[in-house]
């Protein structure tokens, strides 16, 4: 199995960890993640606020570009993914607006034909390598954990081609085929706030407020997510929450992919465990390297 | 004769023409606001702004502080009953108001995307520590603060670039993009 990896500018940087144990996690899987030559930004949410020509246009040079190589195009980052699946069918449906941004591409030797299929790297995980798989992998089963399946939004929608957007449980598969118990909660499919984090910060802590309260509520000891912003906005700003509502939450918020390294039996220390601002819980110490 | 198109056709035409149903199909049944999580921080629900764009409303609507409090989560868009692309309607909106400039009074979100935009086209690379400057000042001195509290302990952890990086092909890149916008770079 061998796709075209698209990383995104957080996994180069505050989401390094995703990158590394998506890696990791992908080779042990047998999952070949050929990382796309000189791709750019998808352009996020802040790009459709200002022009979306411009907008498509991003995403239509990288998505030129896996196109090249013949293979499925994987993002690991939910909003990269929702961006690179938008102007693909866009694209494909829209021929004056595929024309137009074609002309454009070919100042840089490309050209947009819409034989690309964009994946999220969970789907590869599940539907490709396959539950059985993962479970024959896992050499360190997670017994006793109780990890909360986060979803966000744009893996899911608007038009994640999956059957079930409402109520999904694919995580809770992917989980449960680790060892680690998969807890039920209402707000597994409820946004973390985004980039409100950053431009209406108390309406997006109190959104990571209520997930936080409602994974607790149920006993989380974990929550494993699929998203770069995701993590930041749940994990890097449970301080912030703790202070404004006078809580105690120290829940570890980990990639799914760290998640399924560690029940791999791959050191923590080789999935940037430790990276994180908020200390792991004690349980997860054992597979950290103390720096 | 000088004429206006109507505020609703404005809007209309900003939304994708291939996807979904115009605004005017709306039945008011209110399952947008009801499926937002940001519903009870708005000034207006997203039921509300579409009435008022259907009313006309167009300052109103301008001003309203709702837009800027939409993070994308597209709950609205894929429960809406007749098939309206609320969350696209949004950036509409937001793109309206930043042509524009109208927008509500300290809302920060037009100059976040506006510097976001900034920097990709420049580099062809998002970078964090280039947008702080745009939000970082506007919670007060606590927010200014926990901003710098935050920047270290994420730049302790390795987890943010000091330097920003940029696409190789950075001259093709700019090209492309300026066949879409000509906006200063040369032919």
């Amino acid at each position: 199995m061998k796709y075209s990896y698209f990383p995104g500018c957080s996994l180069e940087t505050v989401a390094k960890s995703y990158d590394v144990s998506a890696r990791i996690t992908a080779e042990k899987l047998g999952v070949e993640l050929a990382e796309l030559e000189d791709w750019n930004c998808c352009g996020a949410t802040a790009y459709f606020h200002i022009d979306e020509i411009l907008a498509h246009t991003l995403c239509a040079r990288n998505l030129a570009m896996a196109e090249k190589t013949g293979l499925d195009v994987v993002a690991p980052c939910s909003a990269c993914y929702k961006n690179m699946l938008e102007t693909s069918i866009q694209l494909k449906k829209d021929v004056d607006l595929r024309e137009h941004i074609n002309l454009a591409l070919k100042e840089d030797g490309l050209e947009f034909s819409g034989t690309v299929r964009v994946r999220h790297l969970v789907d590869v995980f599940t539907d490709d390598v396959g539950l059985e798989s993962i479970g024959k992998h896992t050499v360190n089963p997670l017994k006793g954990v109780r990890i909360a399946p986060y979803y966000g939004c744009q893996m899911l929608r608007p038009k994640m081609e999956r059957e079930n957007i409402e109520s999904p449980e694919f995580l809770e598969n992917l989980i449960s085929a680790t060892g680690a118990e998969a807890i039920d909660y209402p707000l597994k499919t409820s946004c973390c706030g985004g980039s409100l984090i950053a431009t209406k910060n108390p309406i997006a802590l109190a959104m990571v407020r209520n997930l936080l309260k409602c994974a607790a509520d149920k006993g989380a000891d974990l929550i494993a997510t699929t998203c770069p912003l995701c993590q930041v906005n749940l994990e890097c700003y449970q301080k912030q929450v703790n202070r404004k509502y006078g809580t105690e939450y120290a829940i570890p918020v980990l990639y799914f992919t760290q998640v399924l390294g560690l029940a791999f039996g791959i050191p923590g220390e080789n999935l940037l465990l430790g990276k994180e601002l908020s200390p792991p819980a004690n349980f997860l110490k054992a597979f950290v390297k103390q720096a | 004769m000088a004429e206006r198109h109507s505020f609703q056709k404005e809007v209309t035409d900003l939304m994708s023409s291939l996807e979904g149903n115009p605004i005017d199909v709306c039945i008011q049944c209110g399952t947008c606001s009801g499926s937002c999580p940001a519903v009870e921080y708005m000034d207006h629900s997203p039921r509300q702004i579409i009435a008022m764009i259907r009313a006309e409303m167009k300052e109103q609507v301008v001003n309203s502080d709702t837009i800027w409090c939409c993070s994308s989560c597209y709950n609205c868009t894929v429960r809406c009953p007749k098939d309206i692309k609320i969350t696209k309607m949004m950036y509409a909106l937001k793109r309206y108001c930043i042509w524009k400039h109208a927008y509500s009074k300290g809302a920060i979100g037009p100059a976040f995307s506006r510097r976001f935009v900034g920097i990709v086209v420049k580099t062809g690379k998002s970078y964090e520590p280039g947008l702080a400057p745009t939000f970082m000042f506007r919670y007060g001195m606590m927010g200014v603060i926990d901003n710098m509290m935050m920047g270290m302990s994420l730049l302790q952890k390795g987890r943010m670039a000091i330097v920003p990086k940029t696409v190789k092909r950075i001259e093709n890149f700019r090209r492309v993009l300026n066949r879409i916008i000509p906006v200063g770079v040369k032919e």
